[in-house]
C-alpha cells in the first residue's frame, strides 16, 4: 500500500487529458445523465461501464462530439471546450471507433483509413488538379496497420467488404489511432466479433496506450474490461457510481455498484491516476 | 503448427471456397463489374453481325455512335446519382429544358450563342439543384422527388416552348455553337461528331475524377454506406446535393448534344431518354443499391443499348421488340448485381 501510495502522490499533479464536470442531458422527461464526472488521465485505458440507461453512452456521446450535454463542463487538457458535432471533436484529436464497423465496404483499406481525410498529390496536380496520393496513403495505411499488430494485411487496395468482421473493425481502430492524437473511444468495439476477433481488438487497445494514447472503452463484457482497463468508471443512474480498478475490486464488486448493492467509499476509489504514462 | 487433420481439413474447406471457374469469374465481376455487359456487348454484336450484313460497315457502327451520344451523356448524370444509391427519373426532362433554354433564348431574345448555352448549363444546375435541395433538406426519397420534377420539368418546357420546335434557321447566329456539337468529324473511316467526342470526354473526365479525388471516393461512400461515410466525417447531404447539381450541368451538356444531334430543339424529343440512361446504368454493373460501378461500365452499357436498338431495327423487328430486349436486360442485370453482392468475407 505504501508504495502504491507513493505512485500515487506522484502522479497526483497529472491533469487529466479529458475532464467531464457535472454534465447534465435530458431527453424530454428522461434524464440521461445527473449532473456526472469523467477524467481520462494520459495514457491509460479507463473502461465505463454501466447497465442499460445508466448513461454511459450519453456520457461518451458528449465527449464525441455526438450530443452536446444541456449544461456542465468539457475540458480537453484543462481548457474548456464545447463540440457541435462529432467533427469538432475530431479537430481537437478525439476519435471514436463504433460497434457498428462503420467502415465502406465497397472502398479498399486504404481509402476507408483516409475517408474524409484524404490526402492529396504535393504540387500542381494535387492543388490545382485535386488528385489523390493513392500510393502515398496506401503506404502508409500499410504501416499504420502493422504497428497495430495486423500486418497479415498485405494488400491495401483490397475492398474491406472482402475481410472479416476482426478485420474490418482493426481497419476502423487504425483509423482511429491514426488521426486520434489526444483521445481513442471505443464504443463496444468487440460487440459484433468473435472471441479470436476480440482479443485482437484488445491486442490493438494495449498496443494504442502502450504508444501513450489515453483509450476510453465502453464495453459490457466484464472480462475484457478487466483485462485491459486500468481504471473502471461504473455510470448508475445518470451519474458515476465510483471508479474502481481490477485490482482493487472483483468482477462481482462492479456488477454489485452498477446495480447499486454496492457502495464505495471515496477513499478506496480510484480516482486519481493509476498508470505512469508510456511516453513519460 | 497445427495438426495433419485440421490441416487437411482446412484445405479441404479452402478448396470448396476458392476453386471452380464460378469463383474466379465471381471475383472477377466482383472487382471489375463491366465484364458483364462487356460479354454481353460482344456476343449481341456477333450475332447481330451474323443476322445483318449491313450492321458492319463503318456508316452504321458510325451512326451508332452517334445515336448513343444523347443518352450517354444522360447516362454520366445517371450514373453520379446511382453511386449514390439515388435515382434519377428526370434526367431527360432536365436535358429538354436545357435545351429549350438555349435554343429560345436565343431565338427569342437574340442572345447570343455563348450566353445562351451558358443560360442552358444554369437552367440544368437550377434543376439539379432542385433536386438536391428536395433530396436533401426535405429528405424526401429521391425516386419520388425525380418523379415529381420529371413531371414539372416537362411540363415547363412545354408551357415554355409553347409546344413549338426551334430549328436552325430560327436559332440566328447562335446556330452555330448551338449546332456544334452536331457536325461531322472524320476519324479514320469513322464519320462521329463533335457530340460523340463530347460524350467521350465528360466519361474521361467523370471516370477520373471518381477514382482520384476526395469527391469521387466520398460518391461511393455515400452511396455505399451513409451511416459509416457520417461517421468517418463525410457531410453526406452536401455530397449528394452536389451530385445532383453536377448532374444538372452534365445533363444540360446532353441537351446541347441533343441539339446538334437533331438539328433543332424541340420539347418531345428524348421519350425514352430517361428509360435507356437507366438500363445504360444497370446493365453496366453499377448497382442500384449505390457504391459499385464504374463510369467505363456505363459507357459499355450505353453502347450496348445503343447496339441492341440499332441492330433490332435492321433486323427487321418491330420498335416492340427493342422495348422487350431493354426489358429483359435490364432484369438479367439487376439479378446479376445481386449475385455479385452476394459475397464472401
Amino acid at each position: 500500500m505504501d508504495s502504491k501510495g507513493s505512485i500515487m502522490s506522484d502522479l497526483s499533479s497529472v491533469r487529466p487529458v479529458v475532464e467531464a464536470k457535472g454534465l447534465i442531458k435530458t431527453f424530454g422527461r428522461v434524464v440521461g445523465l445527473n449532473s456526472a464526472n469523467l477524467e481520462l488521465y494520459p495514457g491509460e485505458v479507463l473502461a465505463v461501464i454501466g447497465d442499460n440507461g445508466a448513461g454511459k453512452s450519453t456520457l461518451i456521446k458528449c465527449i464525441s462530439g455526438a450530443e452536446t450535454p444541456d449544461s456542465g463542463q468539457i475540458l480537453i487538457d484543462g481548457n474548456e471546450v464545447s463540440f457541435k458535432s462529432s467533427l469538432d471533436a475530431r479537430a481537437f484529436g478525439i476519435e471514436t471507433v463504433y460497434q457498428t464497423l462503420a467502415v465502406a465496404p465497397a472502398l479498399d483499406i486504404a481509402s476507408n483509413l483516409y475517408l474524409g481525410r484524404e490526402k492529396r498529390k504535393s504540387g500542381i496536380l494535387g492543388s490545382v488538379f485535386r488528385k489523390l496520393d493513392h500510393s502515398g496513403m496506401r503506404t502508409t495505411a500499410k504501416e499504420q496497420m502493422t504497428k497495430l499488430g495486423i500486418g497479415t494485411l498485405q494488400d491495401m487496395s483490397q475492398a474491406v467488404e472482402t475481410l472479416s468482421g476482426g478485420q474490418r473493425q482493426a481497419v476502423s481502430v487504425a483509423r482511429a489511432e491514426a488521426f486520434g492524437s489526444k483521445v481513442v473511444i471505443l464504443d463496444e468495439p468487440t460487440a459484433a466479433l468473435g472471441v479470436r476477433e476480440s482479443n485482437q481488438v484488445l491486442k490493438m487497445i494495449e498496443l494504442m496506450r502502450d504508444r501513450g494514447l489515453p483509450i476510453i472503452l465502453i464495453s459490457h463484457n466484464m472480462p475484457q474490461v478487466f483485462e485491459v482497463a486500468d481504471r473502471i468508471h461504473v455510470q448508475r443512474l445518470g451519474s458515476r457510481a465510483a471508479v474502481v480498478t481490477p485490482q482493487t475490486h472483483t468482477m462481482n464488486d462492479a456488477v454489485a455498484i452498477m446495480t447499486g448493492a454496492l457502495k464505495v467509499d471515496e477513499k478506496d476509489q480510484a480516482l486519481g491516476p493509476v498508470r505512469v504514462p508510456a511516453s513519460a | 503448427m497445427s495438426t495433419p487433420t485440421t490441416t487437411d481439413a482446412e484445405s479441404l474447406i479452402e478448396n470448396l471456397d476458392r476453386k471452380g471457374p464460378m469463383h474466379h469469374f465471381h471475383n472477377a465481376v466482383h472487382k471489375y463489374p463491366w465484364i458483364s455487359p462487356a460479354i454481353v456487348l460482344l456476343v449481341a454484336v456477333i450475332i447481330f453481325g451474323l443476322i445483318n450484313e449491313r450492321f458492319w460497315p463503318i456508316s452504321n457502327l458510325s451512326l451508332i455512335t452517334q445515336q448513343v451520344s444523347i443518352v450517354g451523356a444522360l447516362a454520366v448524370a445517371q450514373t453520379l446519382v446511382i453511386l449514390t444509391a439515388g435515382i434519377d427519373l428526370s434526367v431527360g426532362a432536365v436535358a429538354v429544358l436545357s435545351s429549350m433554354v438555349m435554343a429560345k433564348t436565343a431565338a427569342e431574345q437574340g442572345v447570343p450563342g455563348p450566353i445562351a448555352l451558358l443560360l442552358g448549363f444554369a437552367v440544368g444546375a437550377a434543376a439539379g439543384a432542385l433536386n438536391g435541395f428536395l433530396i436533401t433538406k426535405l429528405r424526401l426519397p429521391p425516386f419520388i422527388v425525380t418523379l415529381g420534377t420529371l413531371s414539372i420539368f416537362m411540363a415547363v418546357t412545354l408551357i415554355y416552348a409553347t409546344g413549338r420546335t426551334i430549328n436552325r434557321d430560327k436559332m440566328g447566329e447562335a446556330a452555330d455553337i448551338l449546332l456544334w456539337l452536331g457536325n461531322p468529324l472524320q476519324v479514320g473511316s469513322f464519320k462521329i461528331t463533335y457530340g460523340v467526342v463530347m460524350m467521350i470526354l465528360l466519361y474521361v473526365f467523370f471516370s477520373w475524377v471518381l477514382k482520384n479525388t476526395a469527391w469521387g471516393k466520398h460518391v461511393y461512400a455515400v452511396g455505399d454506406d451513409p451511416a459509416a461515410a457520417s461517421l468517418a466525417g463525410i457531410r453526406v447531404n452536401r455530397v449528394l446535393f452536389s451530385v445532383y447539381l453536377v448532374g444538372g450541368i452534365v445533363l444540360a451538356i446532353a441537351g446541347w448534344i441533343a441539339i446538334g444531334r437533331v438539328g433543332s430543339a424541340s420539347p418531345t424529343i428524348l421519350p425514352d431518354a430517361n428509360l435507356e440512361s437507366i438500363t445504360a446504368v444497370v446493365i453496366s454493373g453499377t448497382s442500384l443499391f449505390g457504391g459499385r460501378g464504374t463510369m467505363f461500365g456505363t459507357l459499355i452499357g450505353a453502347i450496348l443499348v445503343g447496339v441492341v436498338s440499332n441492330g433490332l431495327v435492321l433486323a427487321g423487328l418491330d420498335q416492340a421488340y427493342k422495348v422487350l430486349a431493354i426489358g429483359i436486360l435490364v432484369i438479367v442485370s439487376v439479378a446479376l448485381d445481386q449475385w455479385i453482392r452476394k459475397v464472401r468475407s
